[in-house]
């Protein structure tokens, strides 16, 4: 931010936030504006602070995995198998394949979850009213298929150290195919919408544009850093659950811009279908708990842990000193590290801009917070 | 694999292949990969506790720092090294460099609390390197009147995590263009994940002069 204390007689001082519906929850931007040019921002975060790495301190392990599911609400799946893999690390326990699938073809579907709010919410900040109907009517069929899987919608908890608690119900299967086969028509049916559109492509290209050795430098993961140009994705460079063993592409972007990050999480979606289609494909049957004691008591060391969250590189730093509470849970927030970016990416743009970059970033502001 | 005697698993018993039982019952310290049952091939049994590390990027290290390091171990092919503060920028320039490895990237920076050593803070950077495809963990020890450089300049992502880091601990950094809150409002006292920072504590003041209720529990 820069100095604020002496003005020229056309700048502005302004707050955008903390209540206000482009920011995506409570989020506040301090902007110095000339006219309608972005001089320089400070965002103002920590409106949402929970203190969730304190109250892990305070839980068991196993206590505390519900917990995580509240900072990404937007995609507990992800958020909640970061933490349990972290776990596992720690404990040294393999997971059994059926359980591995399962947590694979749900951590999909998050994504796809995910990816359909950000885009619905991205295209009506930008004036594009329909798309976020459409949608929310397919993020709902997926928090069906959650909701019969483990109860909740959002905050699933759907993951227990070693493994899983529920085995996946009769049908399965059958609705996650028919909605891969459901879903796809309607990511065209989107792009119909958007991709061509002429008022899309004005509010969006050359939009914030973030070049790769920038995004690298500002700790940027994630769609973000694909946007940018840098082929890196968590579940193909260090593959964690299944991913080694499906098929798929990790689509990157050209410019840095808003629109190449548009078109990231569009190829994204797509990926995810076909990432879930081979996970029911194989998924045989067997245990879904590994060898896991009642009581669990990891020994003293510490471990990281990082995961392809939606949002970016999800990490679990978790120290244990041989209890059954941990020492110390740290989580890398995508959000958090990736809303670093927005100064740097706004900065020369116009007011409206600011919000189409908040957008692209995805961030959610309970994880940002924690 | 818990470090206490066998409780029954779960679930799905003797069913997971690869895999011996954890058997033991003991708390000594376990001697990694070596109880493997003998006949069919099992995989190893997952260390317990972090084994020394050696590589050619630690020797190149020990060569052009000497003495600055002073632990360096491995726990689930995930590297730490323990440095001087005072080697902390040296050897963070050389890791990102070309030849140390090219550790371009920042993932995380963080702190963890033992109120109990002489130096209280381990300051915890968590590496990655794009042409290696592989994470390292550097640490730093000090003491809570210590300041600790700043890797701000290295890595431009460091700023917030390191103001997070000054939140929560009360960590002060030589170096770093605008330390101050980042999560908790401005005029809060108390550093809250420091150990002595009790779960229920808040500052009662700031609570009452700014949200206008007698108490946040």
């Amino acid at each position: 931010m820069p100095d604020t204390t002496y003005l020229d007689a056309n700048e502005l001082v302004i707050n955008m936030g903390p209540q206000h519906p482009a920011t995506h929850g409570v989020l506040r931007v301090k902007l110095k504006l000339d006219g309608e040019k972005v001089l320089g921002s400070e965002a103002i975060i920590g409106y949402l602070h929970r203190g969730v790495e304190k109250i892990a301190e305070n839980r068991s392990y196993a206590q505390f995995a519900p917990y995580v599911d509240r900072m990404d609400y937007v995609a507990a799946v992800t958020n909640g198998m970061g933490y349990v893999e972290a776990v596992e690390k720690l404990l040294g326990v393999e997971v059994p394949p059926r359980a591995q699938y399962t947590r694979m073809i749900l951590a999909e579907l998050q994504r796809i979850a995910s990816h359909l709010l950000w885009l619905g919410t991205h295209a009506l900040d930008l004036g594009a009213m329909t798309p976020v109907f459409y949608t929310f009517r397919e993020r709902e069929e997926i928090l069906k298929i959650m909701e019969n899987y483990c109860g909740a919608r959002l905050t699933t908890h759907a993951f227990r150290i070693g493994g899983l608690q529920y085995d996946l119900y009769d049908g399965f299967e059958k609705e996650v195919l028919k909605f891969c086969d459901y879903v796809g028509p309607k990511m065209d049916e989107y792009e119909t919408l958007l991709t061509t559109n002429r008022i899309w492509l004005r509010r969006t290209k050359g939009v914030g544009v973030l070049s790769g050795e920038d995004a690298i430098a500002l700790g940027v993961t994630g769609p973000v850093l694909r946007g940018s140009g840098v082929r890196w994705d968590i579940r193909k460079v260090q593959p964690y659950e299944a991913y080694d063993k499906v098929d798929f592409i990790v689509p990157i972007g050209e410019h840095g811009d808003t629109y190449d990050r548009y078109l990231v999480r569009m190829q994204e979606m797509r990926q995810s279908v076909r990432i879930i289609r081979q996970g029911v494909d194989r998924l045989a049957s067997g245990p879904i708990m590994g060898k896991v004691g009642k009581i669990i008591k990891p020994p003293a060391a510490e471990v990281y842990h990082s995961i392809e969250a939606p949002k970016g590189e999800l990490g679990y730093f978790v120290v244990s000193d041989g209890s059954t509470h941990p020492y110390r849970v740290r989580v890398r927030p995508p959000s958090f590290v990736n809303l670093q970016a927005l100064d740097p990416m706004i900065r020369g743009h116009l007011v409206a801009d600011v919000v189409a970059v908040i957008g692209t970033l995805d961030i959610v502001l309970g994880e940002v917070d924690r | 694999m818990v470090d206490q005697p066998k409780v029954p698993p779960s679930g799905g018993s003797g069913e997971t292949p690869a895999r011996p039982a954890p058997a033991e019952g003991s708390t000594a310290a376990p001697s990694p990969k070596a109880g493997a049952a003998p006949g069919k091939p099992v995989a190893p049994k997952p260390a317990l506790a972090p084994e020394p590390w050696s590589s050619p990027l630690l020797d190149e290290l020990q060569k052009g720092f000497p003495g600055a390091l002073s632990n360096a171990t491995v726990f689930r092919n995930l590297p730490s090294i323990t440095l001087a503060k005072e080697a902390l920028l040296g050897v963070c320039e050389f890791l990102k460099s070309e030849e140390g490895g090219g550790y371009t990237l920042l993932t995380d920076e963080t702190a963890v609390d033992y109120p109990k050593r002489e130096k209280r803070f381990e300051i915890i950077y968590h590496l990655y390197s794009f042409a290696r495809n592989d994470r390292l963990r550097l640490k730093v020890l000090v003491g809570e009147d210590e300041k600790v450089p700043s890797v701000v300049g290295l890595w431009p992502t460091a700023n917030w995590l390191e103001r997070e880091i000054y939140d929560m601990f009360g960590v002060q950094y030589e170096g770093h263009p605008d330390l101050k809150r980042i999560l908790l409002p401005d005029g809060w006292t108390g550093h809250p994940l420091r150990k002595d920072y009790d779960i229920l504590k808040q500052d009662v003041a700031w609570v009452q002069a700014n949200l206008g209720i007698k108490s946040g529990q």
